[in-house]
């Protein structure tokens, strides 16, 4: 195997992972806060076909993802009227979520199907980027990929070090003594779910503007549920995030990697290979229950109102 | 000393659909003194406190707060002001350290985490209660989170410390150190509120106290100057006997025999039992002292049958060994069973009355061929709501529905009335007021003295001393030696519950103690 290969493999491998990456710490910082959005799925869609066609219009990259942003964030802010203001199911709500974005994203991007737009060029730094084997993949990426490893930093930082990310941690473990000790438990919440929203359709919008870059129906191809299983195998801690989300990058482009090196394997069991490989490595982590328990947020999923 | 209160709540009232928590209430507080707010359950203490806290707000009334009035909508205007509060369920959060929850609420004022955890280190030992700032609050046993708590007070500019049944959950050594930092404070101008059932406590270190009965005051008096009876009698009202005679027994033949239970914890959250070795005879009662959370629930487990070891041979009923048996079995040889969980557990909550007496009463003529015998299950729950003064609109109403104490009592009565050998109960009073205290207390020493092995695992001492005839204690998975409460001080019972097994002491020490614990047996615990 050739180094130019193993270099090709591992800038894909980020490529490809990163939708996943910045969906995942969307969610994580969602259900820190005690909040179960099952929408990711919903938001990504239609995060891509708004962030493509903002694009589409206007041949401005930055403009397509911030309007990507936006898309997700609105969808994100129904579903937190829903679960939060009206306390209904948070599943119930979030599924409701993805099936109605799945629907609206395909009518709206009916029109769009197959149109071009310009690539997203990378932003490569050429002093760095002649370093052999990790000089490409970590320094002629696009500006998004760098974005989200500065928001996965950020995000550390935040749980790790800044009272408000405490906050959230201790939102989403008793939102009730939280509420008593005179933490603004909505509001918190809420952030939290926009947090979510802003990365899901920041995801979507990576995968039609810069990965692909057009727009087809259902698009985003699961990429939110094992969005959502991650976050849970990873148990709520970003640094196995990061390894999930590569390691199903790197599964997803296994197809190329078998061709370059002549391997005679079904593309069916390829295609596969992204989903088993990222469950089975999750699940052999997640293990140690007693782990588990400590960044778990206690109180996922479960509808709290404030007693009067 | 100036003449201004340092806090007045004046004609506070507050309604709940269907109840009235507190009516025109009037509570004064001085600077620097210990006040006591006593009463039974529901009669309104708790949401007294959480109106002057800002968790409720109330509907009528006013607050005056060192002299000006003050509108309390917050948690966090109460604590500019200086008021702080320990409630019974710790606001804690476990996943987190000991300084991140505390930085949690000082909100600006904490500062930078290092800093911040030096304070608590000073504080803390300042007032005498060490605390490790860095560990979670999950490794820490309730009296060091009871610590967090108030030194998480005390970091604010603390005027009034409000502790909501603060010593339920100590054992009495930790109470007495909680007793020293409270006088401290108290000399720093500092003023308590102290709201308990354990009247002991109050009359040794309350300077006042304000008596509520059913939302409405219903005295004031200097505790010194009273006995726990005169004022278990303000708390309960005239016409409900409020203490009954109980006499010890020794027991015949061996019932129940655990040798050498030891079992394995799961999780870190779970205790494993350090082999246990306990019998208890036909007509005795064994009490089991022990703060929670130290392998109680794990020896319940392991009696009833909830949890089956299926490689031990360490339990016997009537010398049979029941390891490998089903709850079901074992209740067949004899076994009734209150669970300390009444609503899940004890009961379901979403059946009648009726239903839940049939769960564990199936085998006494209820059913037949597999067909419910409608009109004699009626008949079995009439009888008991009757008999244990269970106060609900009628047979037919769910179990959820009923308050804790009163469910307490018919699941009390639904294990009794079956006549057990063996009857296996956790917290039997549990949240239940004064007059069925006694009601429940009368009906176990009937069924002792009818023959029935009974032990009983409780956190109230008072009950234990009351009506156990061998105590002993649960600590980290290992009990205690056990003795007749008579030759068991308190001070020794407490050093159990703390795990030093030592040898018993001199006997003689105990009168005191013990004899003072056995008049006051009949107050109620929350």
């Amino acid at each position: 195997m050739d180094i130019d290969l193993v270099t090709n493999i591992l800038y894909a491998m980020i490529m490809t992972g990163t939708p996943l990456l910045l969906v995942a710490l969307g969610e994580m910082v969602c259900e820190k806060s005690g909040v179960l959005n099952l929408g990711q799925e919903g938001m990504m869609l239609m995060g891509a076909v708004a962030g493509f066609i903002a694009m589409y219009h206007t041949d401005n990259h930055f403009i397509g993802f911030i309007a990507a942003i936006l898309v997700g964030i609105a969808m994100s802010l129904l579903f937190a009227f829903i679960a939060l203001n009206l306390n209904a199911n948070q599943v119930a709500a979030g599924l409701a979520l993805t099936i109605f974005g799945t629907g609206l994203s395909a009518f709206l991007g009916n029109d769009y199907e197959g149109k071009q737009i310009a690539v997203l060029p990378s932003l490569s730094i050429d002093a760095l980027q002649s370093i052999p084997l990790i000089g490409k993949p970590l320094f002629g990426q696009n500006a998004i990929v760098y974005l989200s490893w500065i928001l996965v930093i950020v995000v550390y930082l935040f749980f790790r070090y800044h009272r408000q990310g405490l906050s959230v941690r201790a939102v989403g473990e008793d939102p009730s003594v939280a509420s008593n000790l005179g933490l603004p438990v909505m509001f918190i919440r809420y952030l939290s779910v926009i947090f979510g929203g802003a990365m899901a359709g920041l995801a979507g919008g990576y995968l039609s503007i810069a990965y692909t870059p057009m727009w087809t129906e259902g698009m985003v191809s699961g990429k939110g549920w094992i969005a959502l299983t991650l976050v849970v195998f990873a148990s709520w801690r970003i640094e196995r995030i990061i390894l999930g989300a590569y390691l199903f990058g790197f599964a997803s482009i296994m197809h190329l990697v078998a061709q370059g090196l002549n391997w005679d394997v079904s593309s069916n069991l390829l295609a596969m290979m992204p989903y088993v490989a990222t469950l089975v490595v999750l699940v052999m982590l997640s293990r140690d229950k007693q782990r588990l328990k400590l960044f778990e947020p206690m109180a996922l999923g479960k509808p709290w109102h404030r007693s009067s | 000393m100036s003449n201004v209160k340092r806090l007045a709540m004046q004609g506070i009232t507050k309604e709940y659909p269907g109840c009235k928590a507190n009516d025109q209430v009037f509570l004064d507080i001085e600077h620097g003194e210990i006040h006591a707010l006593l009463g039974e359950n529901g009669a309104g203490k708790s949401t007294l406190m959480k109106m002057l806290y800002g968790v409720v707000k109330p509907d009528a009334g006013s607050i005056i707060w060192n002299g000006s009035p003050v509108s309390i909508d917050q948690p966090a205007i109460a604590r500019g002001l200086g008021i702080g509060m320990v409630f019974q369920h710790f606001s804690l959060f476990e996943t987190l350290t000991v300084t991140e929850n505390i930085a949690l609420v000082l909100g600006d004022q904490a500062g930078h985490l290092k800093t911040l955890a030096h304070r608590i280190k000073a504080t803390s030992e300042r007032y005498g209660m060490p605390l490790d700032p860095e560990r979670r609050i999950s490794s820490l046993s309730t009296g060091e989170r009871q610590r967090v708590e108030i030194v998480r007070c005390l970091l604010l500019d603390l005027q009034l410390l409000i502790l909501d049944e603060p010593t339920s959950v100590l054992t009495p050594q930790e109470v007495q150190d909680l007793f020293k930092t409270l006088k401290k404070l108290t000399k720093e101008g500092c003023s308590v509120l102290f709201i308990s059932h354990k009247l002991h406590e109050v009359t040794e270190l309350c300077d006042s106290a304000t008596i509520l009965r059913a939302g409405k005051v219903t005295g004031h008096c200097i505790p010194k100057n009273e006995t726990s009876e005169s004022i278990a009698r303000m708390m309960v009202g005239d016409d409900i006997a409020i203490s009954n005679e109980c006499k010890r027994a020794l027991g015949g033949d061996v019932f129940a025999s655990i040798e050498g239970l030891s079992t394995q914890s799961i999780g870190q959250f779970d205790i494993a039992l350090k082999n246990i070795n306990l019998q208890v005879k036909q007509g005795e009662i064994v009490g089991i002292a022990g703060i929670a959370g130290n392998g109680q629930e794990e020896l319940l487990k392991a009696l009833s049958g909830e949890e089956i070891h299926r490689n031990s041979q360490a339990i016997k009923f009537a010398g049979q060994f029941v390891d490998q048996l089903s709850p079901l079995k074992r209740r067949r040889l004899g076994l009734a069973f209150v669970p300390e969980d009444r609503l899940g557990r004890g009961a379901v909550p979403d059946l009648d009355l009726c239903d839940n007496a049939l769960l564990t009463s199936f085998d006494s003529g209820l059913v037949q061929n597999g067909f419910l015998k409608k009109s004699k299950i009626v008949q079995l729950a009439d009888k008991i709501i009757k008999q244990y003064k269970v106060k609900t609109p009628g047979n037919h109403t769910s179990a959820a529905s009923l308050s804790g104490g009163n469910l307490q009592k018919f699941i009390v009565g639904r294990e009794i009335d079956q006549e057990p050998k063996f009857l296996l109960m956790s917290h039997p009073t549990w949240g239940v007021d004064i007059g069925a205290q006694v009601a429940i207390h009368d009906a176990i020493l009937q069924l002792r003295d009818r023959g029935c092995a009974i032990l009983i695992i409780s956190e109230d001492l008072d009950e234990l001393y009351k009506i156990s005839d061998r105590l002993g204690a649960i600590c980290d998975g290992s009990v205690s030696d056990f003795l007749v409460p008579e030759v068991l001080p308190l001070v020794k019972l407490g050093q159990w519950m703390a795990g030093d097994f030592g040898p018993s002491t001199e006997p003689k020490t105990a009168t005191t103690a013990a004899t003072k614990t056995v008049e006051i047996g009949a107050t109620s615990h929350d």
